[in-house]
């Protein structure tokens, strides 16, 4: 066992990125000395921190077993789960800031609303032409058609693809990696029919083409979704679906 | 002092399984009614997450019947549940899941394409639904996508109810702040639903999240409603050492075995034929109730038979035999926590496994319709006590108890809400504007010596040698007679964060005083319950008394102090037996 929590105990420097609006102009940075058991993940030093040398520091968490996502940070500069990261990744200085391309609400805490508008944007339900009901059972849906769309359900809304995403650095009402697959996700399942609105907003302005290819989303997704998968497949799909829709009505 | 005054018709506290099918039902109850989504985290952040191993529901056309469901229900609690409530869950269960289905929730699949289950602890049958082992996470995620169909469903995210408001007998409204501002903000209604989940983090070692700090029964309690059966908590036997993070009881499902130092399956009818060492859990072996699992592993462990760690001693749990095809297939988040967490692959090593502290059996006591004795107040999940789970809940139940009590619960508020009036506004506000200037003398607050860190430690480490797997009378006294001085201490708590805008450490403060009410309740309840049933396994009393303790404990809150009293179960089909598996 690598990180059972045997091993020695090493002091590292925590430089914690601070703002709080109603004493700070602009963000500052304050560092921390901190003893770490080895088998710690960076979540756990900011614990330490909060519990033991300084309470007034603000950070989001719960779960602690990456699931829930709400400890997304930049790490050293590149946006990581701070539950699921380790501190032998690094030596004895980490640089802990807030997600970059978000708001700052104080501290460690971002602001949230953007993401959550676009994550409604993209009707992330079942759409039904008519709702069946409960008495006619579960629908049939064979493990290959479920392989469709499982990875992209497997999103936990940690933003960490927003945070390394570049179009979402320059234009900041890009709909964005998570939200797209979100999209997607529900476009691939075989119980929806809601694909056409999607795929519709999909391709309007600042969706699915405003992606540049860079591929930072699936390579900081602490979860292996692939949204740059999904945004490459919905841009395919929505032009399909355009293409398809233009040639039927002309043989109307 | 200012407070922002938002009016609906329901207000639902807590936005995880319970709170959003609540919310959904409510919205789908009446065309008209409004619904404020009131949460400390965004609804997806919610505990519901953590879940694993799947819900529990009769699937139509299979070898299961509602019969054994309720008879498999029944037995696991030690038959301390109330069977009307039992039954009306098992009828309820299947079409609860069945709509989670068609609301897009990934379930698992057989080849055919109907819903796959799985074995689960307990359970005669294989009844339990899944999607692969990130359950409770799908669920939430379908249903917090789903209810964003609703713009009746008015989201408050990360806003903190620190109050319940009770206007001529009936609960009218809640406090909360909101965190971002500090703003207080009173919100009126004509019911309210509370559905903030447990309180695991009243103990050092436990599954739960940090936000599970028992808000919602401390809420309830302080109002005067009583909290049921508190001394029931449910210790998981397979959590990871050091961080007490879940392995799922689906990891047996699937065919995992639970050995000790010596490689032994130490709960298997051979090894009991062997050995003589009888846990109770008969042929079921690996598929046996929670309860008897966990005190199986600490008697191996206190028989020498534990392996020693960092964290204190441990058995394992073996998934080799099971392939990594089927370990990815069925089982791939048990693989990454087990690998990111304790650094074990368990394709090929055995996985770190001790008993921790999972899921609370009690809560706000509530009725089949989810109603507290309180006029206009509600609960669901596992912030309630139904009570459909008495003395000791099987696996997989409670995902689908959020949904069937939780629909329950919102129907119910929205009928009430037609009949009843509103609240006295002027007198609600003034309470409110009360309550605004309590959380302001805590910003900053410079009086008292005492830390919050060591206050919260203090009281994790009396519960856990009070109230553990295994209880004895005195440590379980001892536990009461330190909670109370945690309490006073607690009143001298030092507080340094001046900021209003999002400050944590005000919430701290708040959670921990949750905690601490809510820790109280459990120790006393333990300490009264002289008798060993389901989770509550006493040293000095090891057998179940039906005689004097076939009876819900009810703990009240009054100014001198907690007060206990007793409430009848509700026994309809099933007479209490002998519980052997």
């Amino acid at each position: 066992m690598a990180n059972d929590g045997s091993g020695e105990m090493k002091t590292r420097t925590f430089v914690v990125t601070r703002f709080d609006p109603d004493k700070d102009q602009v963000p500052k940075t304050q560092s921390y000395q901190v003893s770490c058991r080895p088998e710690w993940k960076v979540l756990d030093a900011l614990n330490f921190i909060k519990d033991e040398i300084d309470p007034t520091l603000s950070h989001r968490w719960s779960c602690r077993m990456a699931v829930c996502g709400s400890c997304g940070m930049n790490v050293n500069g590149a946006p990581k789960l701070t539950c699921k990261t380790s501190l032998s990744e690094y030596g004895d200085t980490v640089e802990v800031a807030p997600l970059a391309n978000f708001p700052v609400i104080r501290d460690l805490v971002i602001e949230m609303d953007g993401f959550m508008e676009k994550f409604k944007a993209v009707k992330p339900w079942i759409i039904v032409a008519k709702e069946k009901a409960v008495d006619e059972g579960t629908n049939r849906q064979s493990p290959a058609q479920l392989a469709e769309f499982k990875q992209f359900s497997m999103c936990i809304n940690c933003m960490l693809c927003y945070a390394a995403c570049p179009v979402v650095a320059k234009e900041p009402d890009f709909l964005g990696p998570a939200a797209i697959a979100l999209g997607h996700r529900y476009n691939m399942d075989s119980r929806d029919e809601g694909a056409a609105q999607r795929n519709e907003i999909f391709r309007g302005e600042g969706t699915v083409f405003s992606c540049s290819y860079a591929n930072e989303c699936s390579e900081v997704c602490p979860k292996n979704v692939d949204p740059a998968a999904a945004v490459n497949q919905a841009k395919l799909n929505s032009v399909i679906d355009w293409a398809t829709s233009f040639v039927v009505k002309r043989e109307k | 002092m200012a407070v922002e005054v938002y009016r609906h018709d329901v207000i639902v506290v807590g936005g995880g399984a319970a709170g959003l099918r609540a919310a959904i039902a409510a919205v789908e109850a009446d065309p008209k009614v409004s619904v404020a989504m009131v949460s400390k985290v965004y609804p997806m952040r919610s505990h519901t997450v953590s879940a694993e191993g799947g819900a529990a529901a009769y699937v139509p056309g299979s070898e299961d019947s509602l019969e054994k469901h309720l008879y498999d229900t029944v037995k696991g609690s030690d038959f301390l549940a109330d069977q009307d409530c039992a039954e009306y869950f098992v009828e309820q269960a299947t079409a609860e899941l069945t709509r989670l289905e068609h609301w897009g929730c990934p379930w698992s699949r057989n080849e055919d394409g109907s819903v796959a289950t799985r074995p689960f602890g307990g359970m005669t049958v294989p009844r339990t639904w899944y999607a692969a082992d990130k359950v409770g996470f799908h669920m939430l995620h379908a249903l917090f996508q789903h209810s964003m169909r609703f713009d009746r469903i008015v989201r408050y995210d990360e806003n903190f109810v620190t109050r319940l408001l009770v206007d001529d007998g009936a609960c009218r409204g809640v406090v909360a702040i909101d965190i971002r501002s500090g703003a207080m903000r009173l919100f009126l209604g004509r019911a309210v639903i509370l559905a903030t989940g447990g309180a695991g983090k009243c103990f050092p070692f436990t599954t739960n999240g940090t936000i599970k700090t028992g808000d919602g029964m401390a809420l309830a309690y302080r109002a005067g409603v009583g909290l049921k059966d508190m001394e029931f908590l449910q210790y998981h036997p397979t959590g990871l050492p050091g961080t007490g993070i879940l392995i799922t009881e689906a990891s047996r499902g699937e065919g995992g075995y639970v050995i000790n130092a010596k490689g032994e399956r130490f709960l298997t009818e051979e090894h009991v034929k062997a050995t003589g060492n009888d846990y109770g859990v008969g042929k079921k072996a690996e598929l046996g109730p929670r309860d008897m699992i966990s005190r199986a592993e600490i008697l191996e462990i206190e028989a020498g038979r534990g392996l020693k760690g960092p964290y204190g001693e441990y058995v394992l749990l073996d998934l080799r035999h099971l392939g990594e095809a089927k370990i990815m297939a069925k089982l791939p988040f048990v693989r990454e926590l087990a690998k990111t967490y304790i650094g074990v692959d368990p394709v090929h090593e055995p996985i770190p496994i001790r008993p921790v502290v999972h899921y609370m059996m009690g809560g706000v006591d509530t009725d089949i319709r989810g109603a507290t004795p309180m006029p206009g107040l509600y609960a669901a999940g596992e912030t309630a006590c139904v009570s459909m789970n008495g003395a000791n809940r099987l696996g997989s139940n409670s995902l689908t108890e959020c949904l069937v009590f939780g629909a329950r619960a919102g129907v119910e508020s929205v009928a009430f809400s037609k009949s009843s009036a509103d609240g006295n506004e002027a007198r609600l506000r003034g309470e409110a504007e009360t309550e605004g200037a309590r959380i302001d003398t805590l910003r900053g607050r410079k009086k008292g010596g005492e830390k919050m860190s060591v206050i919260r430690h203090e009281m994790q480490l009396t519960m856990e040698r009070g109230c553990g797997v295994y209880r004895k009378q005195d440590s379980m006294n001892q536990a009461v007679a330190e909670i109370a001085p945690l309490k006073g201490r607690y009143a001298d708590l030092v507080l340094e964060d001046t900021s209003k805008v999002f400050n944590t450490e005000v919430l701290q403060a708040l959670e921990l005083g949750n905690m601490l009410d809510v820790a109280e309740t459990i120790a006393i309840a333990a300490a009264a319950r002289r008798e060993s049933r389901g989770a509550h396994a006493c040293r000095d009393y090891p057998t179940r008394n039906d005689a004097e303790f076939l009876h819900h404990s009810m703990m009240f809150f009054t100014p001198a102090g907690p007060r206990l009293e007793k409430k009848a179960v509700t026994i309809t089909r099933f007479q209490p037996e002998e519980r052997k598996y």
